[in-house]
């Protein structure tokens, strides 16, 4: 992984002391809240519903274990003791003092952290694929390109006001993990008909208000010119991007406003400036990059692997945890391990700075001292040697991380929603664990099989309801708490945005709503059809009647 | 309103000026775009020193074959957050090769100066009831950069080479 | 006669974020019970009037008015946004359940 040099803990250094400026002037009035609150988001310090709540980065959802101790020691140290991992790929804490920021910035930085450009109008997290590096249909790790961005885009002086938030996201291969069409700027690494390697260019996907899927604006980008173009791109939005309302603000209603084709060429005319310049990427110092997330060595394993393969067969809770969340390594005699942060009546994306420091342990000693973030809101151990496995299987059990239930039904992402965000206009946490307990049944949701649930408080769509197989969005209805429910949303490859079945649904309703429609779904099925695959084939009609006529 | 220039404070020499008539009483106007199209061709025929204001949705584009008439540039941040001059700022020196003074003017704060400098600008209008010292020390803050800007300071890429002994 | 909405003032304490709202002595208090109640429009900008001192004097940031019902002797919010604020978070996030299962659970 990346690793900080003398330029990077200096960057970050006089940023933290920057801050700490900033807070100290506030403190003593000489900042209005108005002059601070810019300042204060471009650090990752929102102000929510109950208290401060500040999101660090973690880019591209990469951690050694000693920055995941680091975690638990903010948690436990100055806020509550736990944490929440993001769809974004963050870690929020919620409870943090203003006065104590500025220090655990600092104790960030020892570790080769931040929270720069986590809020505001900037560029956010670069995000990518959370098996990058390991998975077998990668055709380059998209880290690289992922790190890359993101020291373009820190403290970049011309895009630090631009109309709203940016963000960008990265997939190493033609299956999407990274939700990119969903991005305001998505790059897919591809090869070229020479078989030369670089990026399709997707602009203007996002959620929220108005949901888009992007498109495609340029087939091909090389490799060199990828930080120029994205200027180019840049450029034009912060010129063009509209100000005067902040629901028409992002990238994407400038793309449909003017087309694809429009918008790609006055991208390509500001890029004509911009090309060939300074920008320029040289082979070297992509070759640079490279290098750090170059995998060291693997040992030179059998594919089979007895110790697990005897436990499999003679423990099923074992077997049934094996089948969910343990996946195939491209390395022989290794696997990667899924961390579920989806116990049952347990809320979404949670970890305990307990369950933090564990985590961090079993990486150290199991997973050559890394761990994933997923934008799904779990955690990966993605270097396991298969010997292993039932090692680490025993430790996540005793620490409540191995549900297994990766991809079912249980396996919910939720925002905060209005238990503690300021934007919310209904709860999403106990909507998920009330779900999580209708469906407690393992072998149920074994039955159910792949299904992707993902509840939004708010239209802002945090949760990424759009794109969930089942999508529940909170409303407000006059001071009440309603949910509107989508099928059909998908963030992969075959990126689609869901349809709505219906009225919205009272909060007390909503479970019994969603098992309507999961049983719709079992009794429509055919031959290993996933619910997403059934409801391709059926369409609405059927979920719609089920659940109307029902009331 | 207080001028910073070279890290220092200066008198400001320039009058924005609103209409045509206060031309006369003006040694060094800096005029809008709108008074530049009108009296364009009179002030073409002159050498007398010219400014020109820029409003955030104003592109330099427009004024991109006259940029050799003036001498300073004041582009406009009406609320600081509105980002636009900075890219205009960046367009002006790196595209057009303006070399004059490109000044902020507007809702200017310390805490974006050293965004400022970066794309180019090289004065700033200040409220003045703010101590020189605050913005001094805002310029010193940030020293690494990583990406290439249009004060001509070396972004880490090209830093990195060199301490590797690198051509650049 | 439609009674008049009742309304209090509340804003985040600056230092740490907490809720808090303007109580009938003019400090601000995490208790809505005993918020200043303003009845009509005339009380309502006053209330907000020492809520922007309170701004300025460092004390409180983002102050707004909302509404109340009378509960009792006391007050309560009339929105789930506000009894939320009130009470704090609905759910135990964070918090791991007492008894660890060594195995997943799983019904018979």
């Amino acid at each position: 992984m990346y690793r900080y040099d003398e330029f990077d803990h200096a960057l970050v250094s006089q940023r933290v002391e920057q801050f700490r400026g900033q807070v100290a002037r506030r403190l003593r009035g000489e900042l209005t809240e108005d002059e601070f609150k810019p300042l204060r988001l471009m650090n990752g310090l929102y102000l929510q519903l109950h208290a401060y709540m500040l999101r660090i980065a973690i880019p591209y959802g990469t951690l050694s274990s000693r920055q995941m101790r680091m975690l638990a020691h903010l948690a436990r140290t100055y806020d509550r003791d736990y944490g929440h991992f993001t769809t974004r790929q963050n870690l929020q804490l919620n409870w943090p003092k203003l006065a104590d920021v500025p220090d655990m910035l600092a104790d960030l930085a020892t570790v080769e952290m931040h929270a720069i450009q986590t809020s505001g109008n900037v560029i956010r997290n670069v995000t990518a694929d959370h098996l990058a590096g390991v998975a077998a249909d990668e055709i380059e790790d998209p880290r690289i390109y992922a790190e890359i961005i993101r020291q373009w885009s820190t403290l970049h002086p011309e895009f630090s006001f631009l109309p709203r938030k940016f963000k960008i996201a990265v997939t190493g291969a033609a299956r999407d993990r990274a939700a990119i069409k969903v991005h305001d700027i998505g790059l897919q690494i591809k090869r070229d008909e020479a078989g030369e390697v670089g990026f399709a260019v997707v602009v203007g996907g996002g959620q929220g208000r108005t949901p888009m899927i992007g498109p495609t604006i340029r087939e091909f980008l090389p490799k060199k010119d990828l930080l120029s173009y994205l200027e180019a791109t840049l450029r034009v939005y912060n010129l063009l991007g509209r100000r005067d309302n902040l629901y028409k603000a992002r990238i994407k209603i400038l793309v449909h406003s003017l087309g694809a084709a429009k918008f790609a060429a006055m991208v390509e005319e500001e890029w004509r400036h911009l090309r060939d310049g300074p920008l320029e990427l040289p082979a070297d110092e992509i070759a640079r990059i490279e290098a750090y997330f170059a995998p060291s060595p693997y040992a030179r394993l059998d594919e089979s692997a007895p110790e697990l393969e005897a436990l499999r067969a003679g423990n099923a809770d074992f077997a049934m945890w094996c089948e969910r969340n343990l996946d195939s390594h491209k390395q022989p005699g290794y696997g990667i391990v899924h961390v579920s942060l989806k116990p049952e009546g347990g809320a979404p994306g949670d970890a305990t700075s307990a369950q933090m420091d564990i985590v961090a342990d079993l990486a150290e000693r199991y997973s050559r001292d890394e761990i994933r973030v997923s934008h799904e809101q779990n955690l990966s151990l993605p270097d396991v040697r298969l010997d292993d496995v039932p090692a680490v299987w025993r430790a996540l059990a005793a620490a409540g991380l191995a549900t297994p239930n990766i991809g079912l039904i249980s396996d919910i992402i939720a925002c905060p929603g209005l238990d503690f965000c300021n934007l919310a206009n209904a709860r999403a946490i106990p909507v998920a664990q009330e779900l999580t307990e209708r469906f407690s049944d393992l072998r149920r949701q074994h039955d159910i099989g792949d299904i992707k649930i993902k509840i939004s408080g708010c239209i802002n769509a945090c949760g990424h309801h759009h794109v969930g197989h089942i999508g529940i969005l909170g409303v407000d209805k006059k001071g009440k708490e309603f949910y509107q429910i989508t099928l059909g949303g998908s963030a992969d490859e075959n990126a689609a945005l869901g349809d709505l079945v219906g009225p919205a649904v009272a909060y007390d309703d909503v479970t019994d709503a969603v098992e309507i429609l999961v049983e719709t779904y079992m009794a429509s099925r055919k031959d290993g059809e996933t619910f997403l695959g059934t409801y391709r084939r059926v369409g609405l009609t059927p979920f719609k009647e089920a659940l109307h006529g029902a009331h | 309103m207080a001028l910073i220039k070279n890290g220092e404070l200066v008198d400001d020499i320039w009058v924005t000026i609103a209409s045509a008539f206060e031309l006369a009483g003006a040694s060094r106007p800096i005029v809008s775009l709108e008074l530049w199209r009108a009296e364009r061709g009179r002030f073409r025929n002159t050498n007398a020193p010219l400014g020109i204001r820029l409003a955030s949705d104003q592109s330099p584009a427009l004024i991109a074959n006259d940029l050799d008439r003036f001498e300073v540039l004041a582009l406009e941040f009406p609320k600081f957050t509105d980002g636009r001059a900075y890219s205009h700022a960046r367009q002006l020196r790196e595209r057009h090769g303006f070399c004059g003074e490109i000044r902020a003017v507007g809702n200017v704060l310390r805490d974006q100066l050293s965004f400022m400098v970066r794309c180019g600008f090289d004065a700033f209008e200040i409220a003045s009831d703010r101590p020189l010292e605050a913005w001094r020390d805002a310029l010193g803050e940030i020293g690494v950069w990583y990406q290439p800007g249009a004060d001509g300071q070396t972004p880490a890429m090209v830093s990195r080479r060199t301490a590797r002994g690198q051509p650049c | 006669m439609t009674p008049q909405k009742l309304k209090i003032v509340t804003a985040n304490r600056l230092g740490d974020g907490a809720v808090v709202y303007l109580d009938a002595d003019g400090d601000w208090s995490a208790r809505l019970g005993n918020g200043w109640v303003a009845l009509d429009q005339d009380d309502e900008t006053a209330l907000l009037a020492r809520a922007a001192q309170a701004e300025a004097d460092l004390l409180i940031v983002g102050a707004y008015s909302m509404e109340v019902a009378r509960l009792g002797d006391g007050l309560a919010p009339t929105s789930q946004r506000e009894r939320i604020r009130s009470a704090g978070p609905t759910v135990a996030a964070g918090e791991v359940p007492a008894a660890l299962p060594a195995t997943p659970r799983r019904s018979a």
